[in-house]
């Protein structure tokens, strides 16, 4: 853009950026890689359950592809893709220049990429984790089983990254707001990114203590989960979902936002009952932490701890009402604009409303006895999760995609996309409901022919196609958009949508805003547009602009905490290439020295020059 | 655009195939109960499923209006009414929920409770208590009487069957869904539940909770009689004697010695519970839970390499018995009947 700093190539710029919107697209790139990868395991998988007594995968590849394909879907590929719009578009929305430690912004993503790849790397040895992705002791305690300890070091890893991208929106959040940006007037996504860095806070923490004692019992074989030597195996159960239920509303809260997004632009209105949204968001927030034990109503927890947590799961009902009536609310009387963000957005309400009803189904505890552990759980959670997270990130992808990539996805393939995927998703989920009614258990490999299984199973795999066949449409579309897509280089708010980050010019420049806007009312652009001349006033007079100098240290410390964690599942391995304890070193080295360097050097960054800043405006046509 | 949303009408579609009788296999589905535990829960079940319905019709309903309803017309600038809320109906949308949640809490927290029991005999001496062991993968039956049974387990009809559930290695669960609900058998800990068959049959059961490579082939029979027939099986069963068993076969029970099969299966009270206890292997209704009973060549093939058959599994494998010696094996293990041809 400018000549002001010293131009290097385009690997080192992205290996060294601590620009949030690069990071955003980084966080998407890989979040969709594993996405894939998930997606395939997924295909294999149902493929295996096509017809009973199949052979196509044996029972530990099966039971492998299971726990990678939760695993994967779960930490590595619907969080990173919502921290992509996270990273990219909290700070625009709060009308920030950056987020608040773009230094530990850039080491978060090296560092959960690391993890993910560490939890990859089992494949190369032996195979991948196999317990499920709850990893129940004693089945993860298998010693010839090097993929859980790919699993417990990965995630380990993974989850420093997570943890520290969450503290950095909090401080985001809290501290790097626009003048005006009151917190009642904070975007939806926004809000719900907020509640669910403090929900990743607090339930990341007793994950990385339960990894650590799963670490500590397989590698340095300690008797926490032992019962000939006082352990407990519960013990696991309720640490990992004391993190594993709110982990379900860590991914369900921002989906939740970027439908507070994407319905009010394209109904043309504003959200219907914005404080209610705000504390049903918190009350969901809050009820996602009292109710780990459902998860547990056959473990023999007992009638007084099953009925208290199945009544405080059925509350959660209550809040998460609250949105979907008004999401539709918010749509009724609106003129809406049917494309593809909306399409997805839309169809979110009444998708996920189902996902919920069976939730409550699945609370009533002597009932859940029944549905536990079986396929009408599976169809559960996917419903949440396929349809809620997943639908609410393609209506975000198709929403922010023209100011991430300066062009728009084709509506054309997107409708194509959004109808294949539909019609897939239904047929592979709807009937496991009934599945698991007529007797199948969940994660079983193969089942025998004559149990009544076979026709829903086939009926579940063939959805599974038109699923693959639209995420190959989406593919095609992405390629085809970025070769002939519509450019909207120039075109600040091709939505002609409320929120601040329309107000940008596309593409974003580096500081965002060359002057701090003044934020005057909850929806400030649309605000503008219709009491002001459409464009954001600004809180400052144009002036050189503070930026954070780039950094290869979070790549250098990422490497280094994935050769620790190699390193101990090498002290493991029957044969290793060389002494386990010199790749630990090695990694402690690169960790720990990265961490010293980036400590003892004083980096203040550089600015820039408000002539540039100047020249900037007026190419856009501005310049107050 | 109203043709791209006919799709939505799929779910009810299919939810009418369902409804005009597709329910899955008798004796295993649980949308048809066979015992009084399976009715309360498929009543319940229905109940909550009602009101559900009831409300997933009210959102369908909402957002069918709203996508026919309120789209933007070609050139339709006009900016629709901006209102932030209303009190009134987010209070309504409120309220009614908590009503029909309330409805649900009542049979929630009376139904937790009525399938409570402690795991401790001494408390159920009325009714039968069997001792349930889940190992990789099969199941083990204590009976009070002194014997085990493997992989199928005799209760008398029409009475609440006690089943205390422990787990050898990791944890299984224990289900049989036209019977009731399940519960986790759990290394350390001992759980409990109650079951109860209206009429005698052959009910299937499952192992639920993934528990290894061949977690789903962990599958076994409860069979349940008359209690007359009942207390006569029983009887037998704790008459066994090792020799009792041989006579028929003896050459087939010479290979099960030389090969010692007894340490690890039990026949009429002798050896341990390594492996499901053969006493009555002849009754079997499937072996290995999941293989055709009457298939000797598959039977052969799982003495000779149950790897191959169901992974991971602890049995030893028996490559250096030959045709005859497994002819001879297979007839003895046959002879081991209790009930012999008058079952079913």
């Amino acid at each position: 853009m400018a000549s002001y700093k010293k131009e290097k190539g385009v690997v080192w710029d992205w290996l060294t950026t601590v620009d949030h919107k690069k990071l955003g697209i980084m966080y998407l790139i890989a979040g969709t890689l594993f996405f894939l990868k998930a997606g395939l395991m997924a295909v294999f998988m149902r493929i295996q359950l096509i017809m009973p007594d199949n052979t196509f995968l044996s029972g530990q590849t099966f039971n492998e592809f299971i726990t990678m394909h939760g695993t994967i879907m779960l930490f590595l590929a619907a969080t990173p893709l919502l921290f992509a719009f996270m990273n990219f578009v909290i700070p625009l929305q709060i009308g920030a220049r950056d987020v608040a430690f773009p230094f530990v912004n850039a080491l978060g993503f090296w560092i959960f990429l690391s993890g993910g790849l560490l939890l990859s790397t089992s494949w190369f040895f032996g195979g991948g984790p196999d317990a499920g992705w709850t990893a129940y002791v004693p089945l993860s305690l298998n010693e010839n089983q090097l993929g859980l300890d790919f699993y417990v070091l990965g995630l380990q890893v993974s989850g420093i990254g997570t943890l520290i991208s969450a503290i950095n929106f909090l401080v985001t959040i809290i501290n790097m707001r626009a003048p005006g940006m009151t917190m009642m007037r904070l975007p939806l996504f926004v809000w719900t990114s907020f509640v669910t860095s403090t929900l990743i806070l607090f339930a990341f923490t007793p994950l990385a203590a339960g990894l650590a004692l799963l670490m500590l019992e397989r590698i340095f074989d300690a008797q926490f989960f032992n019962p000939a030597a006082g352990g407990n195996v519960v013990i696991w159960q309720h640490i990992f979902w004391i993190f594993g239920h709110p982990e379900v509303y860590i991914l369900v809260l921002p989906a939740f936002g970027i439908i507070s997004e994407v319905i009010p632009a394209f109904s043309r209105k504003r959200l219907f009952g914005y404080t209610a949204m705000v504390f049903a968001t918190m009350i969901i927030a809050f009820l996602g932490f009292m109710v780990w034990a459902h998860h547990m109503f056959t473990v023999g927890i007992g009638p007084v701890a099953n009925s208290i947590f199945a009544i405080a799961t059925m509350t959660i009902a209550v809040p998460t009402g609250i949105k979907i009536f008004n999401w539709l609310f918010t749509m009724w009387g609106g003129k809406i604009t049917f494309n593809t963000a909306m399409l997805f957005a839309s169809s979110f309400v009444p998708t996920f409303v189902l996902g919920g009803v069976t939730g409550v189904m699945l609370a009533m505890a002597p009932v859940d006895y029944l549905y536990h552990d079986t396929y009408f759980v599976v169809a559960h959670f996917h419903y949440i999760i396929v349809g809620g997270i997943v639908l609410a990130l393609f209506a975000g992808l198709f929403y922010w995609y023209p100011k991430m990539f300066n062009h728009k996805l084709n509506e054309k393939l997107g409708v194509i996309f959004f109808i294949l995927f539909t019609i897939g998703f239904h047929m592979t989920f709807f009937v496991q409901h009934f599945l698991g009614l007529m007797g199948m258990p969940r994660r079983v490999y193969t089942y025998l022919g004559g149990q009544g299984l076979d026709e829903f199973n086939m009926i579940s795999t063939i959805g599974t196609f038109f699923m693959s066949a639209a995420v190959i449409v989406l593919v095609i579309n992405i390629v085809y958009s970025a070769i002939k897509g519509e450019r909207v280089i120039g075109v600040n708010d091709p939505w002609d949508a409320r929120t601040l980050e329309w107000a940008t010019p596309t593409p974003v420049p580096e500081y965002n805003f060359a002057q701090t806007p003044q934020v005057r009312s909850l929806d400030p652009l649309f605000y503008e547009k219709v009491h002001g001349d459409g464009t954001m006033k600004p809180a400052e007079p144009v002036d050189d602009i503070h930026m954070p100098n780039g950094s290869i240290l979070p790549v250098v410390i990422s490497i280094g905490l994935y050769f620790l964690g190699f390193g101990l599942i090498m002290l493991e391995m029957e044969n290793p290439m060389l002494s386990p304890w010199i790749v630990v070193a090695l990694g402690g080295l690169l960790t720990f020295g990265g961490m010293a360097l980036r400590s003892l050097n004083d980096d203040h960054g550089y600015h820039i020059p408000k002539s540039v800043v100047k020249a900037d405006l007026k190419k856009q046509g501005g310049g107050k | 655009m109203f043709k791209n949303h006919m799709w939505r009408l799929t779910p009810v579609l299919l939810m009418l195939v369902f409804l005009s009788g597709c329910l899955g296999e008798e004796n295993l589905t649980a949308l048809d109960p066979k015992g009084e535990a399976a009715q309360w829960i498929y009543d319940n079940m229905i109940i909550s499923l009602i009101i559900m319905a009831f409300v997933s019709i009210v959102v369908f309903a909402i957002f069918f209006i709203i996508v026919i309803k309120f789209r933007r017309k070609e050139g339709d600038d006009e900016l629709p009414k901006q209102v932030h809320g209303n009190t009134a109906m987010e209070i309504t949308w409120t309220v009614i929920p908590v009503i029909l949640l309330i409805i649900l809490f009542i049979p929630t927290v009376t139904g937790t409770f009525e399938f409570h029991v402690d795991a401790d005999p001494a408390e159920h001496e009325d009714s039968v208590y069997i001792n349930v062991t889940g190992h990789q993968y099969w199941w083990q039956f204590d009976y009070e009487e002194g014997f085990t049974a493997g992989q199928e387990v005799y209760i008398p009809a029409g009475e609440r069957v006690v089943f205390e559930l422990n787990a050898e290695d990791v944890i299984h669960s224990f289900w049989v869904p036209a019977l009731g609900g399940k519960v986790d058998n759990i290394p350390g800990i001992s759980n409990a539940l109650w079951l109860q068959a209206d009429e005698p049959g052959v009910f299937l059961g499952k192992c639920a909770e993934l528990c290894g490579p061949s977690h789903a082939l962990m599958d076994f029979k409860v069979i349940a009689l008359e209690r007359d027939d009942y207390d006569a099986w029983v009887e037998e069963m704790s008459a066994v004697e090792t020799e009792d068993t041989m006579a028929d076969a003896e050459a087939g029970y010479e290979v099960f010695q030389e090969n010692a099969c007894i340490n690890c299966h039990a026949v009429g009270g002798q050896g341990t519970a390594m492996g499901p206890a053969l006493t009555n292997f002849g009754d079997r209704q499937k072996f290995a839970g999941v293989y055709d009973f009457d298939d000797d060549e598959a039977l052969a093939n799982w003495i000779r390499d149950p790897q191959s058959m169901k992974q991971g599994n602890n049995m030893p494998d028996h490559p250096e018995i030959g045709d005859e010696d497994m002819a001879d094996l297979i007839e003895y293990l046959r002879s081991l009947q209790i009930r012999g041809a008058d079952q079913d």
